[in-house]
């Protein structure tokens, strides 16, 4: 297997064609153009099919096509273009299509800028769309990890016929490091009888809808729906815990802020202070029982971001209360440095022994 | 003895949920004879809109899919990339296709996508309880425009396939109109020669189908017939916009 | 040339009364049938005189609903 130097946003998409991708809808933006470019020089090359759409609502809607079509798909975009594409998710988990959508986030609200950030926390976990409805999201820290999940992405999807979001940033699309590429694990997957292939004289139509008008009907597919994403919360929570044992403070990051926090505990255990990280890679489902693996040596947490505070609500949620929970963000593409992380982990730390007299 | 008339198989057996005398029913009804006649059912995919034929996926005896507000012909892009041998088409009202979907209606007939769009025009968003659409005619009074559409504030009503026809992707469009047999007729070749269109891989292919809305136009079925000769026709000439065989 | 002949069939419980098929019938042989009353309670049209029904199939051309069939019998 050999090693090979890639940037971020192509090995996704290298990674996304050998977990079987043949399908691609997307429409040009910051910072992930190098998606839909390398998508049309390679896709073709694999027997698939590149499209550029009109606008991102027309590419989330291809993809539902072509999902529903029974094809391996993806699409990729930032921030405003998946904001675009909201509804349309909201569909295709409606009608239980699987597809992957990769987020390289920037900086927001509106028009906001280019530069990496994590302020669509919100928007991916809790759904932009409507209706009550989830997407696995999976949040790389690093260039080989991202190419691990995209390999994986379409067997998860296919498995649980719903949308997978990789959600990355400027950094993760635009960095180049050393990649190897793995075959995806072999994962028992059903036939997909459910796509209108046509129906051949063969069978009774196949009809992809998320349309309910009977409400009994609509809550029952609610009610499927919760099963499913029960079952996802079973089997998909990814997490790492980094250097937690012992630990007095525990950051929790993902993603860009998890390697410069690794930095930061690095430089806290060097001067004597045990700080330790909990670093989420699903972020749906939220790695809660990560929390309940702390050790008691633990007297507070700190949720640092490239933003203005979201996954903070979930490390509230998931603490119950064990721990107070500090924040330490920078947002617009501002990116904080391991210092500023250090002293933002003292000062609470400060604050919390000032605060329980010890 | 022989059969003069009787139900295609290109229907489901499920009654139609329209209002009495809305011609959706006669369209579906020579979509569905049209796929039977040129054995295509097996092969066919169909996407239905949002709006009075959002129920169409329970009419058309074939694989469907229900589309997002405006975005069917995006959706049946997307099926007709993954299924290039299949025969895709789009049924979608003015609401869906002249309103919130002008770009994907637009840019579907600009890459020439091999699919098939019936676009029924009934000058209303009929689902919704009778709204003014795009397409509604100037002094056309409805639940938006209650002092009758007025150009200055609204525009006029849109002529798509004139529009359409301006876009060298387009391989055939056509306006038609179900007001009486013989131009019920004339409807049932244009479709089928719309499908012909997609099946010999002569560009994107679109039936404008002048369409009544007597519940929202507020008058029975046959005075509808009537006003919509009297009134649409002049506005919206039917006719041949594009044809892949003479040259436009 | 003998004159054609046919049958017509009305499913009535698909009716709805829209009395478009009788705006066309050439040998003007269908109305509503004011005495009956169909599953969705509407007047379903029918046919008056059946006996001169030329098989032309007008009548189920502009139906909306798939309620008439037309047969030749001649």
């Amino acid at each position: 297997m050999e090693k090979v130097l890639m940037k971020g946003n192509e090995a996704l998409c290298a990674a996304a064609i050998r977990g079987g991708c043949r399908y691609f809808f997307g429409y040009p933006i910051t910072p992930q153009n190098e998606i839909p470019e390398y998508m049309s020089r390679e896709l073709p090359k694999a027997g698939g099919v590149f499209l550029q759409a009109e606008s991102e609502v027309a590419a989330i809607n291809m993809v539902y096509g072509a999902a529903g079509a029974g094809g391996r798909v993806m699409t990729s975009s930032s921030s405003p273009g998946i904001a675009l594409k909201q509804e349309g998710i909201s569909y295709i988990c409606g009608a239980e299509l699987p597809c992957v959508i990769v987020n390289i986030s920037r900086g927001g609200p509106g028009l906001g800028g280019i530069q990496p950030s994590q302020a669509d926390y919100f928007q991916s976990t809790r759904g932009g769309g409507n209706g009550d409805y989830r997407l696995l999201v999976l949040a790389p820290a690093n260039i080989q990890e991202a190419v691990d999940l995209m390999t994986e992405a379409f067997d998860i999807a296919d498995y649980y016929r719903m949308p997978v979001m990789i959600l990355g940033d400027g950094m993760i699309g635009q960095m180049m490091e050393p990649v190897v590429f793995k075959t995806p694990a072999a994962r028992e997957l059903p036939e997909k009888e459910w796509a209108t292939t046509g129906t051949g004289g063969a069978r009774t139509p196949n009809i992809i809808n998320s349309l309910r008008l009977d409400p009994a009907e609509l809550e029952k597919l609610n009610l499927h729906l919760q099963e499913k994403y029960e079952r996802v919360r079973a089997n998909e929570v990814r997490y790492e815990m980094h250097q937690t044992d012992e630990a007095e403070l525990v950051f929790v990051a993902y993603g860009t802020s998890a390697r410069i926090v690794k930095n930061a505990v690095a430089v806290m255990r060097r001067q004597g202070v045990k700080a330790g990280l909990i670093r989420p890679i699903s972020l749906w489902p939220f790695p809660e029982r990560a929390f309940d693996e702390l050790p008691g040596s633990v007297r507070a947490l700190m949720s640092v971001e490239l933003s203005q505070g979201q996954m903070i609500d979930d490390v509230k949620i998931s603490a119950r209360g064990r721990w107070p929970v500090g924040f330490y963000g920078r947002s617009g593409g501002m990116i904080f440095t391991q210092q500023e992380i250090v002293e933002a982990g003292e000062k609470m730390l400060r604050e919390v022994s000032h605060v329980s007299g010890v | 003895m022989s059969v003069v008339f009787e139900k295609t198989k290109g229907l489901t057996d499920k009654e139609f949920h329209y209002c009495p005398g809305c011609t959706h029913g006669i369209i579906h009804r020579l979509v569905g004879e049209v796929l039977e006649e040129m054995d295509l059912l097996d092969d066919a995919i169909g996407v239905a809109p949002v709006g009075c034929a959002v129920l169409a996926y329970d009419y058309f005896n074939c694989d469907m899919h229900e589309a997002a507000h405006g975005r069917a012909p995006a959706v049946a892009t997307g099926v007709k990339r993954v299924l290039p041998e299949k025969t895709v088409f789009a049924y979608q009202g003015d609401g869906d296709l002249a309103s919130i979907g002008t770009a994907e209606i637009v840019h579907a007939a600009h890459r020439g996508e091999m699919i098939t769009v019936i676009f029924v025009n009934n000058a209303i968003y009929g689902m919704t309880g009778g709204q003014m659409a795009p397409t509604t005619m100037i002094g056309q009074k409805t639940t938006t425009s209650p002092f009758g559409r007025n150009a200055e504030q609204t525009g006029s009503p849109i002529r798509i396939a004139e529009m359409l026809a301006t876009i060298d992707g387009a391989g055939f469009i056509e306006r038609v109109s179900v007001h009486n047999p013989v131009h019920i007729r004339k409807t049932k070749k244009a479709i089928r020669t719309a499908f012909e269109c997609q099946q010999n891989r002569k560009g994107f292919s679109m039936v404008e189908v002048l369409s009544t809305c007597p519940t929202n136009w507020g008058m029975s079925p046959i005075a509808s017939l009537g006003w919509l000769a009297e009134n649409m026709i002049p506005y919206y000439p039917l006719g041949n916009f594009r044809n892949p065989d003479k040259e436009a | 040339m003998a004159k054609a002949r046919g049958n017509v069939f009305f499913d009535s419980d698909r009716c709805k009364g829209c009395e478009l098929c009788t705006t066309v019938c050439p040998v003007d042989i269908l109305a509503m049938n004011r005495q009956a009353i169909n599953r969705k309670g509407y007047h379903p049209a029918h046919v008056t005189d059946p006996e001169k029904c030329i098989a032309c199939g007008n009548c189920a051309l502009v139906c909306p609903d798939l309620v008439i069939s037309v047969e030749r019998v001649a």
